[in-house]
């Protein structure tokens, strides 16, 4: 097993190296960047501009399976894990937008899960979300299936889907406010009152010396 | 009053009415039915909005939400031991089979693999809570049709299987049993021998169903040809499990995935059928049950000694990464979509469950079909309403 920041290492013999180069083939320039790890999975990203395109080009391609849709927030959580005690002021937090396989420059990403199913091999595609305003074209007229998932990301994330017929709330109420899958949305019930399950999380008192060490051998190992 | 005899032309109308949505005027005096949310043929909290004219429906609509529980949110403020809690209340019929995947995940990205004996226990598990909910779906389906007897019969059976998985969990409904690494405790005494008894029980319970209802000819009258899903239809709404095996595609990802679980150490088929309607998707799931029997039986047979839990911190830290895991659940494809960074939980969760996917086809698939037709269809459908609002 390989850690997370690996270099992609090309495999000739696998079937996802070859699916790789037919994309860089078939897409060209609008293929901004892909990460492939031999026998797991397969990731790329593809331009902002392009997105309408990359739909019809990645079905005929043999992706003619649609799993989901979805989106990512990239921004930390101004919150943290919502266990902060409410009655002292909040403690430092991170703010840097970090993206995550295949890069990005936007805090809010897509993300599309196909399948070919003659060769068996799934694909996560990213796309970048303009920040300023994020409008996105539709995918409906390619996958119909995407229809209710842009709903739901359109009410979650708040990214429009330009052309889709029938944008409206899916899960919530008709007058819903701001997007709550976002990260800067607070989870309230966490707000309101500490979280009483945070002392699992912590070690015993009487495991903490022998724990510490296997624990970070175990993490040790994975890395190297 | 024009009466509408032509389908061509009643399709364009209902095109039309769709169009136009809610303030339609049709020619005939057209009528508005909402189904549900409170409706004993929607297992929950479905509502379906349908405009009829006359027995046809002309469009109709599902509404979904009234379950929504956030999970997606939740899961970003919990720790991944606290998560498999979650995600077992998602299709609650076949809870064992939710965590799963989302356990896999977890490890894919730790590194860490199961022991042999833990991934056949998993396996076992998954099939079994296959059955509890297949069985009930078949029981069910017959009701929907205006057959009672089906549901008494599988409510009967499915509570032996309920009772092994109890045996073995502790949980009837919700065991919690998966962890990052294996499982939470090994099987107790003489529940392999008991399960091999059951699996003989649900299989005589598949024959009682074959016989009574796929058989039955009013059965066949109001199922055959009945909400007919095309391949490439299907294939475009991402249907998945019998939905997508009862159209004729050949898929299942027990098969056609390299997963660390059991299912390429034994015998088994996938069964497909070419028509797409009601009839094909029940009989496939009849079939799977049939199948998801001898896989029980084969795996308790050949189950490997050794440890049931991998060496794995007590502190589980997940490192930095993202991994989508996927499996054949009961209701279809379900896939947790994890990004981790380094954290006690993860940053980010995506759940797909198969619910969502197969029920958005509805409103295509209700289009022109009569009112009696719209129960059987989504009975046929078969989704679980945690399923689809998660």
């Amino acid at each position: 097993m390989s850690s997370s920041d690996d270099l992609p290492v090309v495999v000739v013999d696998d079937p996802r190296a070859a699916v790789l180069d037919q994309l860089r083939d078939r897409l060209g320039d609008a293929l901004v960047d892909a990460v492939h790890k031999p026998g797991d999975d397969l990731w790329i990203r593809v331009r902002t501009e392009d997105w309408a395109s990359v739909g019809e080009t990645l079905k005929s391609a043999g992706f003619h399976y649609f799993c989901f849709l979805s989106a990512i927030d990239w921004l930390p959580s101004p919150y943290g894990k919502g266990e902060d005690d409410p009655t002292e002021p909040p403690p430092e937090r991170q703010t840097e937008v970090r993206p995550g396989y295949c890069g990005g420059e936007t805090r809010l990403q897509l993300l599309v899960r196909l399948t070919d199913l003659d060769r068996h091999l799934g694909l996560t595609v990213k796309v970048d979300v303009p920040d300023d305003e994020p409008e996105m074209p539709t995918w409906t007229g390619v996958f119909a299936g995407a229809g209710w998932h842009e709903r739901e990301t359109w009410e979650m994330f708040g990214i429009q889907f330009l052309g889709h017929p029938d944008l409206r709330h899916l899960y919530l109420p008709t007058d819903f406010e701001r997007f709550p899958l976002r990260k800067d949305f607070p989870l309230l019930s966490r707000m309101v009152k500490p979280w009483p399950g945070i002392v699992d999380v912590e070690p015993m008192p009487a495991e903490l010396d022998e724990d510490a060490a296997p624990a970070d051998g175990a993490d040790g190992g994975d890395a190297g | 009053m024009t009466v509408v005899s032509d389908r061509d032309q009643l399709r364009y109308i209902a095109g039309q009415a769709a169009d136009a949505r809610v303030n339609v005027e049709l020619e005939t005096e057209g009528m508005t039915l909402n189904i549900g949310p409170q409706h004993p043929a929607t297992h929950g909290t479905l509502r379906i909005v349908a405009r009829l004219d006359g027995e046809q429906v002309i469009w109709a609509e599902p509404v979904i939400g009234y379950m929504h529980r956030g999970y997606e949110k939740l899961t970003e403020v919990r720790t991944y031991p606290q998560i498999t809690t979650l995600v077992n209340r998602i299709d609650w019929l076949g809870s064992f089979a939710n965590e799963v995947p989302f356990i896999l995940a977890a490890e894919k990205l730790m590194g860490v693999e199961a022991p042999p004996r833990a991934q056949h226990i998993r396996t076992i598990l998954f099939e079994l809570s296959r059955i509890a909910n297949l069985s009930l779906f078949l029981g069910d389906l017959g009701v929907q049709l205006g057959a009672l007897t089906p549901v008494f019969y599988a409510f009967r059976d499915r509570e032996y299987v309920l009772n092994i998985i109890e045996g073995a969990t502790g949980g009837r409904f919700h065991p919690n049993f998966d962890r990052i690494g294996g499982l939470k405790d090994d099987l107790p005494k003489g529940w392999i021998d008991e399960t091999k008894a059951v699996m003989k029980k649900m299989r005589r319970f598949c024959d009682e169903m074959e016989e009574l209802l796929i058989g039955n000819e009013i059965y066949q009258a109001r199922t055959r040809g009945i909400g007919v899903i095309p391949k490439e239809v299907a294939l475009a709404y991402g249907l998945s499990g019998a939905n997508l095996r009862g159209s004729g595609v050949d898929w299942d990802l027990r098969r056609d995935q390299q997963l660390p679980l059991a299912w390429d150490k034994c015998d088994w088929k996938v069964w497909t059928h070419p028509d797409g309607d009601v009839f094909a998707r029940v009989w496939v799931r009849l079939q799977e049950t049939r199948e998801a029997t001898k896989i029980v039986e084969q795996l308790v047979d050949t189950l490997p000694a050794g440890p049931i839990l991998a060496k794995v911190p007590r502190i589980i830290k997940v490192p930095e990464g993202e991994a989508w895991v996927s499996t054949e659940n009961p209701l279809g494809e379900m896939g947790y979509y994890v990004v981790s960074r380094g954290d006690l939980g993860p940053f980010r969760v995506k759940i797909r469950s198969a619910s969502f996917n197969n029920i958005s086809i509805a409103s295509w698939l209700l289009r022109g079909v009569y009112v009696p037709d719209v129960i059987a269809i989504l009975a046929s459908l078969y989704f679980i309403l945690g399923d689809i609002d998660r």
